[in-house]
């Protein structure tokens, strides 16, 4: 079953096309891996699931963007409902300069959630979830900052996940991260595919082969090909992803 | 072009040196002024002379009705500068964009904060004393003091918001934050620092005026009890007692109680702020 169905997607700033009649399925519960050289439009296409290209005033989009069946652009939408639905981690760790415990109640707070008891509660299982509650139980207080990048990467994942999300987008989750932290992130990501539908984009290929069932590769806008990763990454069908999975370019 | 013949190691050293020693001459000329006030102020400085009230216009007695008065016109400027200034700086960093109403108001400030103090004074009396009919008063001298004080807070919070990392809105638009609430919630909390900072030295501005305020509060040598009192902050009456030829010793006095106010205030909110930022930034 489809998550999120995106149709004949075009998407514009101001007049770059950056974005070129994409189509692209993304199943259930499943991590879909998204590959391809800088530039290629990779981050303008997850930031459109979520409508966080809405922040920039030359954004403009052609095609349907379906989520559970229903178009994310529809004027009905509701954008903050959209994003408590599907929920983002950046490249770089971006906590809030809170307490760790603040950070992960923030989403809860912003959407009603003042009770102390439902918010501590919430609060530790997302940390759980993201596997981080160990590290900071005994340090709730102290500032989100002070924790190392793998750690403030796992808050992240935290905070999205306390929203109680369906989706999360990862956009280079882990290249601002050391191997080992890197590791903890792929664990992560393995454990929390039975509960979300995830999509990472990835630089590292290796990292695509390790999480993800599909594959997705993209060059100037366009997908080139949709997979089985396991598939993409031993017979490609097409020569550019030929070419960019043997190094040849990118 | 001299300069070019001496090998970028030299010529560093020589720039280090050259900064040495422009660093402890501004310290130097600190702590001579300072000092120089303080040894000949502080001797007249004791508990009666603070919490007494003048005599003979100030030729004998104390200064606590200048000190409360200091106090109040600070405080009153303070409360309706604050809000205007950050709200300005909040509107301009983070809702206007770039427009022109947006270059009318960044010039406009700037503007204001080069215009000497006395034409504010002037224009308090015009304004407010006469026209408003507020008199002389610690209000006309808080409106004066609030109108100088909003560009310095304005243009400090401005600086400041603007360089809270946008990683940090990102993060709360994707939780599905409003944009109120990442203001609200993420970006203010992240500048108080640097606000209170601005708002600071707008205050420590502010209590050290005595052009700006001496056609609007006043020269009472009475306790002011209310908004609408006149009064005769620290500033003030220091120039009286100096110009007039009072008392040059109570001057002297007067200028250590005022240096000593604005240092505790300046070094108390300098801590507090530090603390905060360590305690936000997990140092
Ligand atoms: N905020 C923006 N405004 C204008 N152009 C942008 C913006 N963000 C990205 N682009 C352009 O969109 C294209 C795709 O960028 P991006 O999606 O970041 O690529 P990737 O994530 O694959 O490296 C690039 O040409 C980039 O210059
Ligand atoms: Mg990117």
């Amino acid at each position: 079953m489809n998550k999120i169905e995106v149709e004949d997607l075009n998407v514009y700033f101001g007049d770059n096309h950056v974005l070129k009649d994409v189509n692209i399925e993304i199943p259930k519960n499943n991590v879909t891996a998204l590959i391809g050289p800088s530039g290629c439009g990779k981050s303008t296409f997850i930031r459109t699931v979520n409508r966080m290209n809405d922040l920039i005033p030359s954004f403009r989009h052609e095609g349907n963007v379906l989520l559970d069946g229903v178009d994310v652009y529809n004027h009905k939408m509701d954008v903050v409902d959209l994003r408590k639905k599907v929920g983002m981690v950046f490249q770089k760790p971006n906590p809030f300069p809170k307490s760790i415990f603040e950070n992960v109640a923030y989403g809860l707070r912003i959407h009603g959630i003042n009770d102390n008891d439902s918010l501590s509660a919430r609060v530790e299982e997302a940390l759980r979830s993201a596997a981080l509650w160990d590290e900071v139980e005994d340090k709730l207080e102290n500032s989100a900052m002070g924790l190392s990048g793998g750690q403030q990467q796992r808050l992240c994942i935290a905070r999205t996940i306390a929203n109680n999300p369906k989706v999360i987008l990862m956009d280079e989750p882990c290249s601002a991260l050391d191997p080992i932290s890197t590791t903890k992130i792929e664990d992560l990501i393995h454990k929390l595919k039975r509960d979300y539908t995830i999509i990472i984009v990835t630089h590292n290929m290796q990292q695509a082969t390790r999480v993800s069932k599909y594959t997705s590769f993209f060059l100037n806008g366009e997908i080139i090909e949709s997979n089985l990763t396991d598939k993409i990454f031993i017979d490609p069908q097409n020569k550019k992803t030929e070419d960019y999975i043997t190094g040849r370019f990118g | 072009m001299g300069f070019r013949v001496l090998s970028p190691r030299i010529s560093q050293k020589i720039m280090n040196i050259v900064f040495i020693i422009s660093g402890l001459i501004t310290i130097l000329i600190l702590v001579f002024v300072l000092g120089y006030i303080l040894i000949k102020g502080l001797p007249v400085v004791n508990l009666d002379f603070i919490f007494s009230n003048p005599i003979d216009s100030g030729r004998e007695g104390g200064i606590f009705p200048m000190i409360v008065s200091s106090l109040f016109v600070t405080l009153i400027a303070g409360i309706i500068a604050t809000p205007l200034g950050v709200g300005a700086a909040v509107y301009l960093a983070e809702y206007a964009g770039e427009n022109w109403l947006v270059k009318v108001i960044r010039f406009g400030a700037e503007t204001l904060a080069s215009i000497p103090s006395i034409v504010f004074g002037l224009f308090g009396l015009a304004f407010f004393v006469v026209f408003l009919g507020l008199g002389w008063s610690i209000l006309s001298g808080s409106l004066v003091l609030a109108i100088m004080a909003i560009p310095t807070i304005f243009q400090v919070s401005e600086v400041t918001i603007s360089s809270i990392p946008s990683s940090f809105r990102e993060g709360s638009f994707g939780l599905g934050a409003t944009k109120w609430q990442t203001v609200y919630r993420v970006v203010l909390p992240a500048a108080i620092p640097g606000i209170v900072t601005g708002v600071i030295l707008g205050m420590t501005r502010a209590i050290s005026e005595a052009a700006a305020v001496m056609f609007a509060v006043g020269a009472a040598l009475s306790l002011p009890l209310s908004i609408f009192d006149p009064g005769r902050p620290l500033p003030l009456h220091l120039y009286i007692l100096a110009t007039e030829g009072i008392s040059l010793d109570n001057a002297y006095g007067t200028a250590a109680v005022l240096v000593i106010l604005v240092l505790f205030v300046t070094i108390i909110t300098n801590l507090a702020v530090d603390r905060y930022q360590n305690k936000i930034m997990g140092r």
